[in-house]
């Protein structure tokens, strides 16, 4: 118990006294984190909502596969993104391994699957009548996709809280492909884990409230937009 | 109109990438170094104090992947690093004889102790040396935490259980499969005996009640050496910012401050630094 309290109080020291290596650690995690979120929005959104509402050759191999992916292990990306780029892998000679691209990549490929299956069910299961209606009334394909969007704005904010809850808490893969290396790609999950290791267990619970304030910001951010005008249910009694 | 939103959408992304990328790049002009390094040099905090000395001596800027010895060798082996620095005499020889490594250098020792239960069922604290120790704990049975993972400690635990002349087998014997710190808290947890370098073990004194049982013995000399990446190994290896890092490790500067380090945190030296001597000098 004293060890929590030791880190509890440790943790408001570093936030608050500004220790810079703690700052510029969270910083870098909201940094990678959020650009591989970023990047699985721009790339699982479009994903999905084309699974959802278009029929080709290859869709359900394609559904089964990103079903699959939205548990996909850390470690295991990790470790295949680290054998490819590593100097004596395929793609060594663009020198990316230990690099905070490596992470961002590593990233993606966790949370693209999340984002796009997420995206995929909230689409399906919107009334497909819907579109028909707003085609007859006129509105462009744009339009159409736009007002869809809208529509299902509620699970997609929760696609993007589950892609990035899923890579800014993930340690296998950061450790792996970006080496935990002071300065350049020491995340807090990383961080941590040294923490831990050096018997520095009050710095380690320190830097995982912080993890967890951070995550819990961020989410309570998204949830107050998905919440605020949710449908007034009748009373039932 | 798809077609026409597809392209900077794809560049978009591109950029998203490439702008993560270019910070790094231009601080990466410096040409780097890439140290693969044990756990243990890390978590004691003596790479946080010489890393810094060497980038300021040298312009060049290191990066230091520190993992179980067997990795930190293999990783060189297949010219993944420039440099190595690690603590498994016999694995380091194997890869110099086949040539992936060169110029093994000895930089410093520590020494291992085994620490375990403090009634001590296996009565290792009686025990002629540490072979006889490892002996007593077997015959009891009493519980043994192995690293179990190949790393340097882990290395030297199998030659001693070698030399002991039996083999580790059964219930009591539990390999963690982890690093040194986690190692310790399983055998603190089970109240069972383990294998230690003494630095690990004073950083978590806090924690760790389990006290030391075995020390002095000559075979528990946990020795660090750094050897260069033969350039042979892959395309992209700093040959010269790897001969700099290991030179830097012997200078009589480097070695000076390997000297007094971890005296102000554990009231002790953690290591002792030898470069320029042999293996058969040593002694505890």
């Amino acid at each position: 118990m004293e060890l929590i309290w030791n880190g509890i109080l440790k943790a408001f020291e570093l936030v608050f006294s500004g220790d810079a290596e703690v700052w510029s650690i969270t910083w870098l995690s909201l940094q990678i984190s959020g650009a591989a979120t970023l990047i699985s929005l721009l790339i699982g959104i479009p994903l999905g909502i084309v699974l959802a509402m278009t029929r080709f050759a290859g869709r359900s191999m394609t559904v089964a596969v990103i079903n699959t992916g939205m548990g996909l292990p850390p470690v295991v990306v990790g470790l295949f993104i680290s054998i490819l780029f590593w100097r004596s892998g395929p793609f060594g000679f663009m020198e990316l391994i230990y690099t905070t691209t490596a992470m961002i990549i590593a990233q993606v490929i966790i949370a693209l699957p999340i984002v796009a299956g997420l995206t995929m069910a909230s689409f399906q299961s919107l009334d497909p009548n819907l579109a028909l209606q707003l085609f007859g009334i006129g509105a462009s394909r744009l339009q159409v996709l736009w007002l869809l969007c809208n529509e299902a704005r509620l699970p997609l904010l929760a696609a993007v809280m589950a892609g990035f809850g899923g890579v800014i808490s993930e340690v296998g893969a950061s450790m792996m492909v970006g080496g935990n290396i002071r300065g350049e790609t020491r995340v807090l999950t990383t961080a941590t884990v040294l923490e831990t290791g050096k018997g520095n267990f009050d710095i380690a619970i320190a830097l995982s409230l912080i993890l967890l304030a951070l995550a819990f910001a961020l989410n309570s951010a998204l949830t107050y937009i998905q919440q605020r005008d949710r449908i007034k249910w009748p009373s039932l009694s | 109109m798809k077609r026409i939103l597809f392209l900077p959408y794809v560049a978009f992304i591109g950029l998203c990438l490439l702008n993560g990328h270019r910070g790094q790049a231009a601080e990466g002009k410096e040409k780097s170094v890439i140290l693969s390094t044990t756990t243990s040099t890390q978590d004691s905090g003596l790479l946080d104090v010489l890393v810094p000395l060497f980038e300021k001596q040298t312009g060049y800027r290191v990066k230091t992947i520190s993992v179980g010895t067997g990795q930190a060798l293999a990783l060189a082996a297949k010219g993944d690093a420039d440099v190595a620095l690690v603590h498994a005499p016999s694995l380091e020889k194997k890869y110099v004889a086949e040539g992936k490594l060169q110029n093994r250098r000895l930089v410093m020792y520590n020494d291992f102790v085994i620490i375990g239960p403090k009634n001590d069922p296996a009565k290792i604290k009686t025990a002629k040396n540490t072979g006889d120790a490892l002996k007593r704990i077997q015959q009891s049975k009493s519980p043994f935490v192995s690293r179990g993972d190949n790393s340097g400690t882990h290395n030297l635990e199998k030659s001693l259980w070698k030399s002991a002349g039996t083999q580790p087998k059964g219930d009591w014997y539990i390999e963690a499969g982890q690093g040194m710190g986690a190692t310790l808290g399983i055998a603190n947890e089970r109240n069972g005996y383990a294998i230690t370098d003494r630095g690990t073990y004073l950083a978590l004194r806090q924690r760790v009640t389990l006290p030391i049982l075995v020390e002095g013995d000559k075979a528990l000399l946990n020795v660090y050496s750094v050897m260069e990446v033969n350039p042979g190994n892959g395309p992209r290896v700093n040959t010269t910012g790897g001969k700099a890092f290991a030179d830097f490790m012997v200078s009589p500067k480097t070695q000076d401050v390997i000297k007094s380090f971890g005296a102000d945190k554990f009231g002790q030296p953690l290591f002792v630094p030898i470069a320029g001597k042999r293996e058969e000098e040593l002694g505890a």
